[in-house]
């Protein structure tokens, strides 16, 4: 199949079971990934964008639903299907700093997993892979041998990235992979990713809360809020006729470096907060913060429907 | 210059520790009108923070001020012998500060209401009764919904935009002049963010308050300030009114920063990037501290440091090679 899906109804995952306490951290998402292309998945921090991209690589169990890749369903793929299974699908970090074991230096970090899959039996025969490997993220010969606390986040990342691809992996899972950087690193890294996908054709997950970012590197944004999407369309559609009065909202609260644009556009002050996944409310759950709050949005929840042949918006009132 | 507030003049900071001297902050100077928002914009690593600790008199073990001065108001605040006097006076009542990160600059094991009443009662004197007065109208001057209810709760109990509330009203609780707010937005998601950024703006038009504000997103900047000095090695690279930086900016540094900032309102194939890391201040080179970095970079970029020069009214840039508005 040439097509990567995943399929991703999931139902209240249960992820802090505790005195029948449940966060319903992500509930009934569903999106695709087509091969080669780049989805961005945007939202503000506890909107459950790190939770369903852990749930797609199986490091988390959904309570309900299917993750499907090349087609197969592999939500309950497990021992040496599941390992077979994460050579091809990896994860960058967002923490350069605590996601490399301190103790382990380059060569030995970026040859761990081409070990642990089986691909050379020891560090010295990967040598002349893993140096060809750093090559291509940007380092130097001369790193390998040294250990992650002499570089800076942005080389870090590069480690990092260069211990996912590795494997050549089909598709990456890229969790906040530039918000721990500095503008001008940066977008040293956001290029890399980008010629990465280029020469490997490597399909990414990009999660990011940075919208400028997201529309950078995506073909598709999806917007989620409080556990769900609510916005899923291609990049110019999102971000230039968006639908969803959050999506609008959190597009125009966001500053742009241009004090003449930033004086002059009309921005839309969300009031109040997000709400409380442990209850979360049964309509709409945007319905408290909404300018466009309608009686129907409190007492029903909208669910994701197509607006055009590339767009989806969970909305009563658009 | 008319009604100078705050004036940061030629100020060096270092810090002497068991790796070395780092020269965290070098030959730093910028003034503050009253009713002017100013910001400070820069990497990790280009001595915003520090500066502004400076100011404030918070600079810690092992750093110091090794040169330079900062006057408030035409008075030194680093020399002379009630220096140390004055700069205690005058922090928190004149001049107060917000800092960037709301979980960790509350207690958590007090209430909100007994950390604000805290701060007037001990600047002021307040009674026990004044104080709560004050806080409440506090709370609410700061959009706190339901003020009375917060006043008893801890901070563990209210979100992070909340607890940034409640950190600016503390900030203002004495009627400072100036507030210094050290990346006030940056734990914040965007949309709480945008209603901090609001908030503050309609403060400082209502109780007529400068602002120092400390960042490293110039979009944050551009909505709010009125001139900009960016920083960069722990120098200023160039100093301007807000409209001209961002349209014009003279140095490469400033240049690269604009140009590598992915824009919501734009799409670029490809994010011009600033090959490169920042400098070591361990060991800062001896001319420019962006020269490695600079395509612009000559002979004499790499020999010798660039001061801070005018290239016309309000507008200073550090560099040999800046670019002209042409």
């Amino acid at each position: 199949m040439d097509h990567l899906t995943i399929h991703f109804p999931v139902g209240r995952s249960r992820l802090l079971g505790r005195q029948q306490q449940v966060v319903h951290a992500v509930e009934d998402v569903s999106f695709s990934i087509n091969r080669g292309e780049t989805l961005g998945l945007a939202g503000e921090s506890g909107s459950g964008k790190t939770t369903t991209g852990r749930a797609i690589l199986r490091r988390i169990d959904p309570k309900r639903g299917t993750i499907r890749f090349r087609g197969r369903d592999i939500t309950q793929s497990s021992g040496q299907a599941l390992r077979h299974l994460r050579r091809h699908m990896q994860l960058v970090f967002q923490d350069p700093y605590a996601s490399l074991n301190p103790r382990m230096n380059v060569l030995d970090l970026v040859a761990e997993p081409l070990i642990v899959h089986g691909i050379y039996n020891s560090t010295d025969d990967a040598r002349e892979y893993v140096l060809e490997l750093l090559e291509q993220c940007g380092l130097s010969a001369d790193t390998a041998d040294r250990f992650p606390h002499a570089f800076s986040g942005g080389q870090r990342q590069r480690i990092g990235i260069a211990r996912a691809i590795g494997l050549r992996p089909e598709f990456i899972v890229a969790d906040e992979p530039v918000s721990a950087l500095d503008v001008s690193i940066r977008a040293q890294v956001v290029n890399l990713l980008q010629d990465l996908q280029d020469e490997l054709g490597i399909t990414y997950l990009f999660i990011a809360h940075d919208l400028s970012v997201v529309r950078h590197i995506s073909n598709r944004v999806a917007i989620m809020y409080a556990g769900q999407i609510v916005e899923i369309a291609d990049r110019d559609t999102i971000y230039e006729r968006p639908l969803h009065p959050y999506t609008e909202a959190l597009l125009s609260s966001i500053p742009v470096p241009n004090p003449q644009l930033q004086r002059d556009r009309r921005r839309i002050v969300l009031s109040g907060e997000i709400p409380d996944t442990l209850e979360p409310p049964s309509g709409c759950r945007f319905a408290s913060r909404c300018p466009l709050v309608e009686e129907r949005c409190h007492v029903e929840m909208p669910s994701l429907s197509p607006r055009s042949e590339t767009h989806d918006a969970a909305c009563w009132v658009r | 210059m008319a009604d100078r507030l705050l004036e940061v003049d030629g100020l060096q900071v270092r810090f002497f520790t068991r790796r070395g001297v780092v020269h965290a902050v070098r030959d730093v100077s910028f003034g503050i009108e009253r009713d002017e928002t100013v910001g400070l914009v820069g990497e990790s690593g280009s001595g915003k923070s520090v500066t502004s600790q400076a100011i404030m008199g918070l600079v810690e073990f092992p750093g110091s001020i090794t040169a330079g001065d900062v006057r408030w108001k035409g008075q030194s605040l680093v020399h002379g012998p009630t220096a140390a006097a004055d700069i205690k006076r005058i922090r928190g009542n004149e001049v107060s500060m917000v800092f960037q990160d709301p979980m960790t600059s509350l207690n958590p094991v007090f209430t909100i209401g007994s950390q604000l009443t805290e701060v007037t009662r001990r600047h002021l004197g307040y009674s026990k009764m004044q104080a709560r007065e004050r806080a409440l109208e506090l709370l609410d001057l700061v959009d706190m919904s339901n003020p009375r209810q917060r006043f008893k709760q801890f901070p563990g109990e209210l979100s992070g935009g909340m607890r940034q509330r409640v950190l600016i009203a503390m900030a203002l609780s004495c009627e400072p002049e100036l507030l210094i707010a050290d990346e006030p937005t940056t734990a914040l998601d965007v949309t709480i963010q945008a209603q901090i950024l609001e908030l503050l703006a309609e403060l400082q038009e209502d109780l007529g308050l400068s602002v120092l504000l400390i960042t490293h997103d110039l979009g944050v900047v551009a909505g709010t300030c009125d001139r900009v000095c960016v920083m960069y090695g722990g120098r200023l690279a160039e100093v301007g009114p807000i409209d001209d930086v961002f349209e014009t900016p003279t140095h490469p540094y400033s240049r690269g920063l604009l140009n590598s900032t992915p824009r919501i309102d734009e799409v670029t194939s490809r994010l011009v990037s600033i090959d490169g890391a920042p400098p070591d201040l361990v060991a800062p080179p001896i001319g420019c501290p962006f020269a490695a970095r600079c395509e612009a970079c000559s002979d004499r970029c790499i020999s010798e440091m660039p001061e801070l020069a005018t290239i016309e009214k309000g507008r200073d840039v550090a560099c040999w090679h800046p670019f002209t508005a042409s």
